[in-house]
């Protein structure tokens, strides 16, 4: 257990005035531990999450508006003596593992339609911008700072994100993002797809689901939560089908259900035009997270790892041959 | 016309050619002697005009970028067969 797991288990035990209560670390991460003791959840944010951002995302979380999409916190903001942001959650069943057949899809869909659909001048502000492309952005800048030697795996990722507009690249939100100039300036520029601005989640996959009450899913996770192009989170499941890993049926179960609660980020027909730059953003992320971590822990790539890689250079080839 | 169902007034539209009654309380419709008759050859016309789904592609859009996986349209998705990763891939970042 890590030092900010102890930490978070000794304030999690204080706020339920329970010294015997069973603790189970659920996730023990640089980037968020997240601590278990009976019906609540602690959460431990990564170093550096500006407090003002996560209060205004906690708030949204708490929002009436949001009651049927995302979790309510149980309780306000805390910190541990290490200077780390701590949020309090109800418990609630994550979606099982190892049954991938079993995956809610259309939950999944119903909840994202839901989410985008939220009007957003009457949540708390000043929202912060959807962290999806600084993640992205974040994932190349450590596979730059592997250093692994020269391959057509890494070229081609490399090659792959250069390809894409700078809104999917996050780089209009260097020094400004708290202020909400990103917003108007994005839509200055008129970059396709950024000029599409809602209420997004930011870090779309299973984990993100949970259980709340016997049947009722809800989205958690709020740390990438914020302003952007709700056509980010269709991508992730987007890119796994392009890569050949999601299977059409679950695909379509996915589009369909977020296109019958009303969600337009796909547009009505094609939906390829609106996904096509966030689902390569999300490939080449995926990609170079891959690379990485398999090159650190000394292993090959698994098959989905992989197929990642592979639709990265057919990206990387798709690009040269449009020029 | 009276609803024989709840009885309030029915109305009368014209379908292509069809009279049919609506009641203007249950919504419930009537059809005269050789009117469904009528509305089946309709419909087999209308699903005639339009060519059909090639098989395999139950979407009306391109089913995968350019860059997508080339044996999209020759696996028909079956289930059980994932990848080995991609379970985990489901649930990270």
């Amino acid at each position: 257990m890590s030092q900010t797991a102890a930490q978070l288990v000794t304030a999690l035990r204080r706020a339920q005035r329970d010294a015997t209560a069973e603790v189970t670390v659920l996730a023990d991460r640089p980037d968020g531990t997240v601590v278990r003791c009976g019906h609540v959840v602690a959460k431990a944010h990564p170093p550096g999450t500006d407090p003002a951002e996560l209060a205004v995302r906690l708030g949204v979380a708490a929002h009436p508006r949001c009651a049927e999409i995302l979790l309510p916190p149980v309780d306000g903001m805390g910190a541990l003596p290490d200077g780390r942001q701590v949020t309090l959650w109800p418990y609630g069943e994550p979606v099982a593992p190892d049954a991938p057949d079993a995956v809610p899809w259309v939950e999944a869909g119903k909840l994202l339609a839901r989410l985008h659909s939220v009007p957003i001048a009457e949540l708390p502000g000043p929202l912060p911008a959807m962290r999806g492309p600084a993640k992205a952005a974040r994932a190349i800048a450590r596979l730059r700072a592997a250093a692994l030697p020269d391959s057509v795996a890494t070229r081609a990722v490399l090659r792959a994100w250069t390809g894409l507009p700078g809104w999917a690249r996050g780089v209009n939100r260097t020094d400004h993002m708290n202020k909400g100039d990103d917003r108007t300036d994005r839509m200055n520029k008129g970059d396709e797809g950024g000029e599409r601005i809602g209420l997004c989640h930011g870090d779309l996959h299973l984990g993100q689901l949970i259980r709340h009450r016997a049947t009722d899913w809800r989205l958690i996770d709020i740390d990438d939560l914020g302003l952007g192009d709700p056509a980010w989170d269709l991508a992730r499941p987007a890119a796994w089908y392009a890569a050949g890993l999601l299977a059409a049926e679950d695909w379509g179960r996915f589009l369909g259900a977020y296109r019958a609660a009303g969600g337009s980020a796909a547009g009505e027909r094609d939906p390829w035009p609106r996904l096509d730059v966030p689902a390569r953003a999300l490939t080449v992320q995926t990609a170079a997270l891959a690379l990485a971590k398999a090159a650190a822990a000394g292993r090959a790539l698994d098959e989905a790892e992989e197929a990642m890689v592979e639709a990265s250079v057919r990206i990387a080839h798709f690009m040269e041959a449009a020029g | 016309m009276q609803c024989p169902k709840c009885h309030a007034p029915m109305h009368t539209y014209n379908r292509n050619g069809v009279q049919i009654e609506q009641c203007s309380g249950c919504r419930g419709i009537f059809l005269d002697y050789g009117e469904l008759e009528a509305l089946t050859r309709l419909e087999s016309q209308w699903t005639q005009a339009v060519p059909p789904a090639p098989p395999g592609a139950p979407q009306a859009y391109p089913a995968a970028p350019a860059w997508g996986a080339p044996q999209h349209g020759h696996h028909g998705g079956h289930h059980g067969h994932h990848k080995r990763g991609f379970g985990h891939m489901l649930f990270s970042s």
